[in-house]
C-alpha cells in the first residue's frame, strides 16, 4: 500500500498526539494518584434502613483522622443534607442508592460519581475553598429528578 | 425501463421514508425539550411530558432514524456496487419486523409507560413491549446484516481476488461492529430486562446491566458514524468533482474501527463503582486509539476535496476551498458535518480522559457533545445524503432546491448556538436532562442565560428540520418525474489492484472478538463472582 509523504507525516503526527494525551493521563495516574472510583463493594439496597452505616448516614472522623461521608441517594433527596466537611482535608465519600440509579455531583468540584443501588461508590476529594456548594443528581431518576439537590458546606 | 430502474430501490426508499418520519417526530420533541430546560412556558409543558419527550427523542433519533437509514443506505450500495440484494424476501421481512418493533416501543413511550430514556438503566422499569419492540428492531438489523453479507459473498464468488467496492468494505465493517456491539445488548435485554419486566425474575443487578449496555453503547456510535464515513469517502469526492485521495488508507480505517470500536465501554463508566481503576485505564487506551482512524479520515477526505478544487483550476494554498460546490445541498451538509466532527472529536478526547471526565460526566456538556457528533456529523450527513439519494431512488427531481441549499447552514448555525451553550453550561456544573435549568428553583444563576441561547439554537434546529421535511415531502409527492440519475461514486487516485490484507474480514473479525474478550472477560468475571444484591423494579414516572 503506497502512502503519500504528507499523509505519512500526518499519520505519525496523529499517533504522536494520541501518545501525548495518553502519556499525560498515565503521568497523572502514576504520580498524582488521579484515578476514578474503582473498588467493588456491595450492599443490599432493600435493607439500607437496617444498615449500620447507611441507616442514618452521618459525617464521621475515624481514629486515624480520616473523614468519611456515607451518602444515601434516593428519590428525590440526598442524605445527609446538608453535608458539612472541613476545607483542605481529604474527605472520603461512600455513596449508594436506596432505589434507582442517581448521580452525585458537587457542582464546581471534582466530586462527580454515580450512585448505584447495590453498590458503594468510594472516592476521596479535598475541597480547598470554604463555602456552600450545590449537590445535584445528574442521572434521570424519575419525574422529579431535577428537584433532587443537596448542599455541601465546606468550613 | 424506467419503472424497473425505480422499482429496484423501493426497498431502500421505504427504509429511508421510515427513518425520516422518525426524525421528524423526534425533532419536534427535541425543540420542546430545549424550551423546557430554559423554563419557557408552553401549553404541553409538564415534568411527565418532558421526560417522556427525552425518551421519545432519544429512541427515535438514536435507534429508529439511524437504524432504518443505515439499512436503506446499505441496500443502495449493495444494489449499485454489487449489482444485487441477495434475499429480498428476507430484507422485506426484516423491514416489517423493524417497523413493528419500533411502533411497539414508540406506543409504550407515548402512552407514558416507558419513560426510562433511551439508556433504560434498570432498576427503572419500562413496559415489557418497550424491551421486546427494541429487540425486534435489533433482530431485524441482524437480518439486514445477513442479507448484506450474503450479497457480498454471492458477488465474491463471481469476482475472486477483486477488491470489494469501498462502500461495501465500509458497510461490512459497520455490520461486524454491530454484531459485536449488539451481543452485549442482547445479554442485557434478552437475558436480564425482558424476564424481569415480565415478572419472571424479581430483581436485577443495575451495574451488570449498565456494563452490558455500554459494551453496546459506544460501538453504537460507530454503527452510526461509519456509514457517514462511507458517504464521505465514496460519494463526497465525486460530488465535489475530485478523486478519493487514498483507497488503501480508507480500508485500513474501516478495519481499525472493527478492531477498536467495542473494547472501550468503560469510558462511559468512569464514575461507576465495581470496575477497577486499572481496567478503566485500559479502556482509556483503546478509546484514544480509536481516535486514530478518525484523524486519518480527516486527512484523506480533506485531501480528496483539495484534489477536487485543483482539478477545477485552483493554484494557491487555500483557493481550492472556494472552488468546492458549497451551494450543493449534499456537499454543504457533509462539509459542515465534517467541521462539526472536528469539535466533536476534541470534546470526545476530554470525555475519554480518565480523570478529566469528572469535570464533565453527566453534565450538559455531554448533551452538547453528542449533538455535534451524532446530531450533526451523522444526522447532517444523512440529511445531505437524502438530497443526493431521492432523485436516484424515486426518479423525481429535487423540489424547493433553494430551501435545500439553506437548510444545512441553518442546522449548523442552530447547532453551534445549542451545543456551545450546553458545553459551557456543563463546565459550570449544569446536570444534563433536567426539566428545568433552575433545578429545584434557584440554582441556575450561572447557566440560565446559556439555556436560553440553547433554546434559540434548538428552535433554529427545528426550523431546519422542518425545511428538510418540506423538501423531502415536496420531492416525493410533487417532484417532476425524471429518468433516475446514475449513481456515480468516487474513483481513487490509485485504485487498488487486488484484494489485500484489509479485505480479509474473517481474520479481522477474529482479532476483534479476541480484543473484546480481553477487554471484558476479566472485569465481568470479577463482578459476577462477587456477592451481589438485586434491585426490585421502580416506575417513578
Amino acid at each position: 500500500m503506497q502512502v503519500e509523504l504528507y499523509e505519512r507525516i500526518w499519520m505519525w503526527a496523529a499517533g504522536g498526539i494520541i501518545v501525548l494525551f495518553l502519556g499525560a493521563i498515565a503521568l497523572g495516574a502514576a504520580l498524582q494518584a488521579i484515578a476514578p472510583p474503582g473498588h467493588l463493594e456491595t450492599v443490599d439496597p432493600t435493607a439500607l434502613a437496617e444498615h449500620a452505616e447507611f441507616a442514618s448516614p452521618a459525617v464521621t472522623t475515624r481514629d486515624d483522622g480520616t473523614i468519611v461521608v456515607p451518602v444515601v441517594a434516593s428519590m428525590f433527596a440526598f442524605s445527609p443534607d446538608p453535608i458539612e466537611v472541613p476545607a483542605n482535608r481529604p474527605v472520603t465519600f461512600r455513596v449508594t442508592s436506596a432505589d434507582v440509579m442517581h448521580g452525585f455531583q458537587v457542582v464546581g468540584t471534582n466530586a462527580n460519581v454515580m450512585a448505584v443501588p447495590g453498590y458503594v461508590t468510594r472516592f476521596t476529594v479535598t475541597f480547598p475553598r470554604p463555602g456552600e456548594y450545590l449537590i445535584a443528581c445528574h442521572e434521570y431518576c424519575g419525574i422529579l429528578h431535577h428537584n433532587m439537590v443537596g448542599k455541601l458546606v465546606v468550613k | 425501463v424506467k419503472e424497473e430502474m425505480t422499482g429496484r430501490h423501493t426497498l431502500a426508499a421505504t427504509h429511508i421514508a421510515v427513518a425520516i418520519t422518525a426524525f421528524g417526530v423526534a425533532s419536534a420533541m427535541g425543540a420542546l425539550q430545549a424550551l423546557s430546560i430554559a423554563d419557557v412556558q408552553f401549553p404541553l409543558r409538564s415534568e411527565s411530558f418532558y421526560y417522556l419527550a427525552v425518551t421519545a427523542h432519544g429512541v427515535l433519533m438514536a435507534l429508529v432514524f439511524t437504524t432504518f437509514f443505515i439499512m436503506g443506505l446499505g441496500y443502495v450500495f449493495s444494489q449499485e456496487t454489487l449489482g444485487r440484494i441477495a434475499g429480498r424476501g428476507a430484507a422485506w421481512g426484516a423491514f416489517w419486523l423493524a417497523a413493528a418493533g419500533s411502533v411497539m416501543a414508540a406506543v409504550t413511550i407515548l402512552r407514558g409507560q416507558s419513560t426510562v430514556l433511551y439508556t433504560f438503566y434498570p432498576p427503572l422499569q419500562a413496559h415489557p413491549l418497550f424491551y421486546i419492540g427494541a429487540t425486534l428492531l435489533v433482530v431485524a438489523s441482524w437480518i439486514w446484516g445477513g442479507v448484506m453479507i450474503a450479497s457480498y459473498r454471492s458477488w465474491r464468488r463471481e469476482h475472486p481476488g477483486v477488491p470489494v467496492p469501498l462502500a461495501i468494505h465500509g458497510m461490512l465493517a459497520t455490520i461486524i461492529i454491530w454484531y459485536l456491539a449488539t451481543a452485549g445488548l442482547a445479554v442485557e435485554v434478552v437475558g436480564m430486562l425482558i424476564p424481569w419486566s415480565l415478572g419472571l425474575v424479581d430483581t436485577i443487578d443495575p451495574l451488570l446491566a449498565r456494563t452490558f449496555f455500554w459494551w453496546f453503547g459506544h460501538p453504537l456510535v460507530y454503527f452510526w458514524l461509519l456509514p457517514a464515513y462511507v458517504l464521505w469517502y465514496y460519494v463526497l469526492p465525486q460530488v465535489a468533482g475530485g478523486r478519493l485521495f487514498s483507497d488503501g488508507l480508507a480500508r485500513m480505517v474501516f478495519i481499525l474501527f472493527v478492531l477498536l470500536s467495542t473494547p472501550v465501554g468503560f469510558h462511559h463508566q468512569f464514575a461507576d463503582p465495581g470496575i477497577s481503576s486499572g481496567w478503566k485505564l485500559i479502556h482509556t487506551v483503546t478509546t484514544y486509539a480509536v481516535l486514530y482512524p478518525s484523524l486519518v479520515t480527516a486527512f484523506t477526505v480533506i485531501a480528496s476535496l483539495e484534489v477536487a478544487g485543483r482539478m477545477k483550476g485552483a493554484k494557491g494554498l487555500f483557493d481550492w476551498i472556494e472552488r468546492l460546490p458549497w451551494a450543493d445541498p449534499f456537499f454543504a451538509s457533509v462539509a459542515l458535518a465534517m467541521i462539526a466532527f472536528a469539535f466533536g472529536g476534541f470534546g470526545g478526547a476530554i470525555n475519554a480522559a480518565y480523570a478529566m471526565n469528572a469535570m464533565v460526566h453527566n453534565t450538559a456538556w455531554i448533551q452538547g457533545h453528542f449533538h455535534v457528533t451524532l446530531g450533526t456529523t451523522v444526522a447532517l450527513s444523512f440529511m445531505g445524503a437524502t438530497y443526493w439519494l431521492l432523485p436516484r431512488l424515486i426518479g423525481r427531481d429535487l423540489r424547493l432546491v433553494p430551501l435545500a441549499r439553506i437548510q444545512p447552514y441553518l442546522w449548523f448555525g442552530g447547532m453551534t448556538l445549542f451545543s456551545t451553550s450546553y458545553h459551557i453550561a456543563g463546565l459550570r456544573g449544569m446536570p444534563r436532562r433536567v426539566y428545568s435549568g433552575l433545578l429545584a428553583g434557584e440554582h441556575g444563576a450561572s447557566w440560565q442565560s446559556l439555556t436560553v441561547v440553547a433554546a434559540v439554537g434548538g428552535t433554529i434546529l427545528f426550523l431546519s428540520a422542518l425545511a428538510f421535511l418540506i423538501v423531502v415531502v415536496a420531492t416525493w409527492t410533487a417532484g417532476r418525474r425524471i429518468p433516475p440519475p446514475a449513481f456515480e461514486f468516487a474513483t481513487a487516485l490509485r485504485p487498488p489492484a487486488a484484494a489485500g490484507l484489509w479485505d480479509r474480514f474473517g481474520l479481522w473479525t477474529v482479532v476483534a472478538i479476541l480484543l473484546v474478550a480481553l477487554a471484558y472477560v476479566y472485569p465481568l468475571v470479577t463482578l459476577l463472582t462477587h456477592p451481589r444484591y438485586g434491585s426490585p423494579r421502580f416506575q417513578p414516572f
